[in-house]
């Protein structure tokens, strides 16, 4: 044995390292030149053959081959693996614009969605959210608001009627009536829901949504009232609108406006509002000179039509899911 | 209300265009609708007089007319309507007019005869709907003059919504009044001569209803020309307000009604028996009105009646017996003030609504009965002739609308508006709203005019000076109300988390109307005997919902019509259920789901959905509460779903909801192909929830170990539960039910189930000792309990 020969196994081992491409063949080289029989170990088995003075340096020298060998291998196996992975990723792919498995997600009823801004912009500046029956009474719904039977106004609320003196509420104002009676004062809420109108065509619906709002306390004026309503318009629209208090008409305030919006290309009527008439503050047990108030409603139907463009209020009680699921 | 601009400019002096007025009417609370012109847009229309006319040569239905036009041409008009008559004064289109439908006038001929213009109808010129014949000008103008000059067609009709509260507004001169206050002018009211009577005949009249009808004045008008017709430029303006010609006489009152805003009533004098008596009208007593209905009278209702029987019904409707006729000579009118509660109603109850109704239960003047009356007679004479009697007036002054003294706080008008408005402003606002008062002690008092009904209270004062002052110079000030947190206890569930949890699950949330089909109700809910509306708009909405899932099937066919495929809804909302005399009016929340169970996809097959679909979002919904345990599902019967396919929910033994699948008759009825799943579940019971409690984690491993066990097919997976989970070994943490398997190898009457046992220690780590033991109690438990036995 000679430095020669190691090196002349090495070099041929090192080819055939070059020369693997598949880790299977790469494994046959190291057992044919590490293993237990490998041409490398043969070589160390046979340095007792050398006069001791060769042995070290010839042991040297096999070690030597021996590592950058095994250097080699290693080398060449993380190459072999890494080609092997990229011809593997090469052949995995998806079409990622197919679409997912699962459910679709469904939507909110825009009338929902238009309630619940304007429930959280309100409850924003301390109003609590009050519910109350839809089936109600004279008393609630009519007197205890300033209606008398027959009064004029009455016409203007095409009302439902069901046995034994009920009827369906006509707007949300009869729960204030109950929150005045049973809640202590000072008082500021709003009351969502439904309300039903004996009433049917494209501008009408037996049954739509509104949201009133009451304040009830000690010295609150008409321009507090002016002032509330123009930041709630002006955030539910998101967009500084300007707005136009007009005089009108409700038995249960005094005095009375009505809110327009500036729409670009005239006025919308968006709400009505006023000061509570000290009629309805005696039906239901506060001094008027103690205490002032103001109240708002809206219809939540009306806001949602111009707030997603819809054109027939009719679309909002179909439920037709060509049109829900364009609320999503 | 309809008001004709240039009607109203001849009353009062302001300086606005129409825009300028329009806002200026809304600003001040009389809110316009819309404003229209009084009359299309068309030019070189001319007064033609037809000179001469003749049969066209080639057809039965054509007249050659020849017409005066003016400085001296005579033009030759074909002309079709049959009204046509010599010396006939009519519209001439001349050759080169252009009419508003766009039409343009040429020469012409027609079959073979030239024509050179045409002869208009009223619609033809855009102005009224009359296409019955050629308009009419009766002579007014002369040949040559301008149409729209002589009838004054470049006017606006301006319509003003009012608020019930002004009826004083429901006359030309109140809407006048209106104006010149908002506009700080002078007013003026209409000046209206006493007409002396021409004889001493008169009808005696007697108030025997003092509370409805204070106030009575008649008079007799003898001898009237019936031929005479209504001038030109009455008929124009009744026709600008919205009111029809219909009888000389009607269209005179009809006109005092619209100048002043008293209706009027004029009865056939040679109808009346006796005198006129205002009285309650006797039970049963019926009258035939005017519109041919024949109304059965109570006690109720006030009539003019004779002295034999009821002639009208009061500030309603005159009756058909009694009205004037066309050949009508003699008349009694009537300009009466009745009480506007008494009125209350009435019209209503017989299914009317009248122009007279409408001032009257608004409230009109109490004064303006004489000078209504001397204006119609004035009126008649000029266009009817016929000798006047004198005013005959009724009247019960204790009766009369007291008018009432109304104090106005300075320091209250400035607490209410949020402002300071200075007195000289107030003073001259209460003076031009006809309420002159001097600011004593810190308040004017002032007399409210007799034609203000609304102004009985401070704050009626405070809202009159506000709407003349202007809304929109009343600052805007935020409020300095104390902000209170409101509080929130996370022991309910807030309904948005409930929605949004179904959302994310691709449900669509629906609203539904509360009153459904009784039949379809009835089929659902065959036990509750639903609420019915008395004045239902439609007998398929004629019954409130007792459970959301007829208003939820509805919608259900509605989408199954448009070929969803996949229909998933819900609804969060009331039903009314009967209680004795009381109703129940809760909250549920409810949901149904349809055809496929997964969106139509790439990868997805085509399975339907069944009850585990939806059960599964029922739970999804319960485990919201951190309770879900709290809930059970029992196989109770329910009869609008599937007997064998469908639970009750119960919430400490008390049934909360349903779920289920639709009855297969049921949906058969509803024509569904594929048999949707419901539920149905009490908000107050989902929304209920447990604060977290947290228990400590083991730090030690969990074993599982699963066993199969052959279990009567009767039994419920509940009951494997009760079974193995009452008294359960301390270190049995869950019990799994990972499969259920019948079929091969399983003798039928038998179900195979697979358990998984979780088990954990929280102060050791278990040995397969340990885990032995527990395997054993469980089996020994279903075997002893419920007869089960190890799958070998």
């Amino acid at each position: 044995m000679s430095k020669s020969r190691t090196s002349e196994v090495l070099k041929e081992a090192l080819a055939r390292v070059a020369g693997t491409d598949e880790l299977a063949q790469l494994d046959d080289v190291r057992v044919a030149y590490l293993g237990k029989k490998g041409a490398l170990t043969a070589e160390l088995k046979a340095l007792g053959k050398l006069p001791a003075a060769e042995r070290p340096k010839a042991g040297q020298q096999i070690n030597a081959a021996k590592q950058s060998l095994a250097d080699a291998i290693e080398q060449r196996r993380q190459t072999l693996e890494r080609d092997l992975l990229d011809q593997r990723l090469a052949t995995e792919t998806l079409d990622v614009s197919l679409p997912g498995r699962g459910h679709e997600t469904g939507s909110l009823h825009p009338v929902t969605r238009t309630m619940e801004l304007i429930e959280s912009l309100l409850m924003e500046v301390g109003f609590a959210v009050v519910r109350g029956p839809e089936i109600e009474d004279e008393f609630h719904n009519f007197e205890a608001l300033n209606i008398p039977a027959h009064h004029p106004a009455r016409a203007m609320h095409d009302t439902f009627y069901l046995p034994g003196q009920r009827l369906l509420r006509t707007h949300t104002s009869p729960v204030q009536i109950r929150s005045m009676m049973q809640d202590k004062l000072p008082l500021k809420i709003i009351a969502p829901g439904r309300v039903y109108r004996c009433d049917s065509d494209q501008t009408h619906t037996p049954m739509f949504h509104q949201v009133e709002g009451l304040l009830v306390d000690k010295d609150v004026s008409f321009a507090n009232l002016k002032s509330v309503l123009h930041e709630f318009l002006s955030a539910f629209f998101q967009r500084e609108v300007k707005v136009r208090f007009r005089p009108s008409y409700f038995p249960f305030t005094e005095p009375s406006a009505e809110v327009d919006v500036d729409a670009g290309n005239g006025w919308l009527e968006i709400l009505g509002c006023g000061m509570v008439h000290p009629a309805v503050f005696r039906h239901v047990g506060i001094d008027p000179e103690k205490y002032t108030g103001y109240a708002f409603g809206m219809g939540v139907e009306r806001l949602a039509m111009l707030r997603y463009g819809v054109t027939d209020l009719r679309t909002f009680f179909e439920n037709d899911l060509r049109f829900l699921r364009q609320f999503v | 209300m309809k008001i004709s601009e240039s009607w109203l400019r001849e009353w009062v002096a302001f300086d606005a265009d129409t825009q300028a007025l329009a806002q200026r009417l809304t600003q001040s609370g009389l809110e316009v609708d819309s404003i229209s012109p009084a009359a299309g847009d068309f030019a070189q229309v001319a007064v033609g007089r037809i000179v001469s006319l003749e049969g066209h040569p080639d057809a039965d239905k054509l007249s050659v007319c020849q017409v005066d036009v003016g400085r001296g041409e005579q033009l030759q008009i074909v002309c079709g309507a049959g009204n046509v008559y010599a010396g006939m004064y009519a519209p001439v289109a001349l050759v080169g007019a252009k009419l508003p439908d766009g039409m343009k006038i040429k020469k012409t001929r027609l079959r073979g005869v030239e024509s050179r213009g045409m002869l208009c109808s009223a619609r033809e010129l855009g102005f009224g709907d009359d296409h019955s014949g050629i308009l009419d000008l009766q002579g007014s103008g002369e040949p040559g003059d301008d149409l729209r000059a002589l009838l004054a067609l470049d006017d606006q009709v301006i319509d003003v919504d009012l608020t019930p509260n002004r009826g004083d507004c429901l006359g030309m001169e109140g809407i006048a009044r209106e104006v010149a206050a908002a506009f700080k002018v002078d007013f003026r009211s209409l000046s209206v001569p006493i007409v002396k009577a021409d004889n001493d005949q008169r009808l005696v009249v007697e108030i025997l209803s003092p509370d409805s009808c204070p106030r009575y004045a008649g008079r007799i008008i003898r001898n009237i020309d019936c031929n005479a017709i209504t001038p030109l430029w009455m008929r124009e303006r009744l026709r600008r307000a919205g009111i029809r010609p219909v009888h000389t006489v009607v269209d005179v009152t009809n006109y005092v009604m619209i100048e002043l805003g008293q209706p009027m009533h004029a009865f056939d004098l040679s109808t009346l028996s006796g005198g006129i008596k205002v009285r309650r009208a006797n039970e049963g007593e019926v009258l035939t009105l005017l519109d041919g209905q024949e109304v059965a009278l109570d006690s109720t209702v006030t009539v003019i009646a004779d002295h034999d029987q009821a002639l009208a019904i009061a500030g309603v409707m005159g009756g058909e017996g009694s009205g004037v006729q066309p050949d009508t000579v003699d008349l009694f009118l009537e300009s009466a003030y009745f009480d506007p509660r008494a009125l209350a109603g009435v019209a209503r109850s017989f299914g009317l609504h009248t122009d007279a109704s409408h001032r009257f239960e608004r409230g009109v003047d109490p004064t303006l009965q004489e000078r209504a009356i001397e204006r119609a007679t004035q009126l008649l004479q000029e266009i009817t002739g016929g000798e006047a009697g004198p005013v005959v007036l009724a009247e019960s002054r204790g009766d009369l609308p007291q008018r009432s003294e109304v104090r106005l706080r300075k320091a209250r008008l400035a607490l209410l508006l949020g402002t300071d408005i200075p007195a000289e402003e107030v003073e001259e606002i209460l003076a031009r709203l006809g309420m002159p008062a001097k600011l004593e002690q810190g308040a004017w008092t002032v007399a409210a005019p007799t034609y203000r009904f609304d102004i009985q209270i401070e704050e009626d004062l405070v809202e009159e000076i506000a709407r003349i002052h202007g809304y929109d110079q009343v600052p805007e000030v935020p409020g300095s109300a104390t902000l209170r947190i409101q509080p929130r206890s996370e022991e309910r569930v807030p309904i948005s988390r409930l929605k949004d949890l179904l959302v994310a699950r691709g449900y669509n949330e629906a609203v539904t109307y509360s009153f459904v089909d009784p039949d379809l109700q009835s089929m659902l809910s065959p036990d509750i005997t639903a609420i019915a509306l008395d004045n239902p708009i439609a007998s398929n909405l004629s019954h409130m919902r007792v459970s959301l899932w007829p208003g939820l099937l509805t919608a259900l066919q509605t989408n199954v019509s448009h070929r969803q495929a996949r229909i998933r809804l819900f609804e969060y909302g009331m039903r009314f259920i009967p209680q004795g005399h009381d109703i129940k009016q809760d909250y549920v929340f409810s949901g149904l789901i349809s055809g496929r169970r997964y969106p139509e996809q790439w990868s997805a097959g085509n399975e339907r959905v069944d009850f585990y679909d939806l059960k599964g979002d029922v739970e999804s919904l319960l485990a919201l509460s951190g309770a879900h345990a709290n809930f059970m599902f029992n196989g109770d019967p329910h009869r609008a779903l599937h007997p064998g396919r469908c639970a009750a929910i119960a919430l400490q033994g008390r049934t909360v909801g349903w779920l289920g699948e639709l009855h297969p008759e049921i949906a058969a009825r509803l024509e569904l192909v594929e048999v949707p799943q419901l539920f149905e579940i009490e908000l107050d019971a989902l929304t209920l929830a447990k604060l977290p409690e947290i228990t400590a984690i083991s730090r030690f491993p969990e074993i599982r170990r699963d066993i199969a066990m052959l279990i009567p097919e009767a039994i419920t997976a509940a009951e494997i539960e009760a079974a193995v989970l009452t008294d359960k070994p301390a270190t049995l943490q869950s019990l799994l039910i990972f499969d259920v398997y019948r079929g091969d190898n399983i003798d039928s009457g038998l179900k195979s189930v697979a358990l998984g046992l979780i088990l954990q220690d929280s102060s050791r780590t278990l040995t397969d000792k340990d885990a032995d033991a527990v395997v054993a109690d469980v089996t020994a438990r279903l075997k002893k309990n419920l007869r089960a036995s190890i799958r070998g």
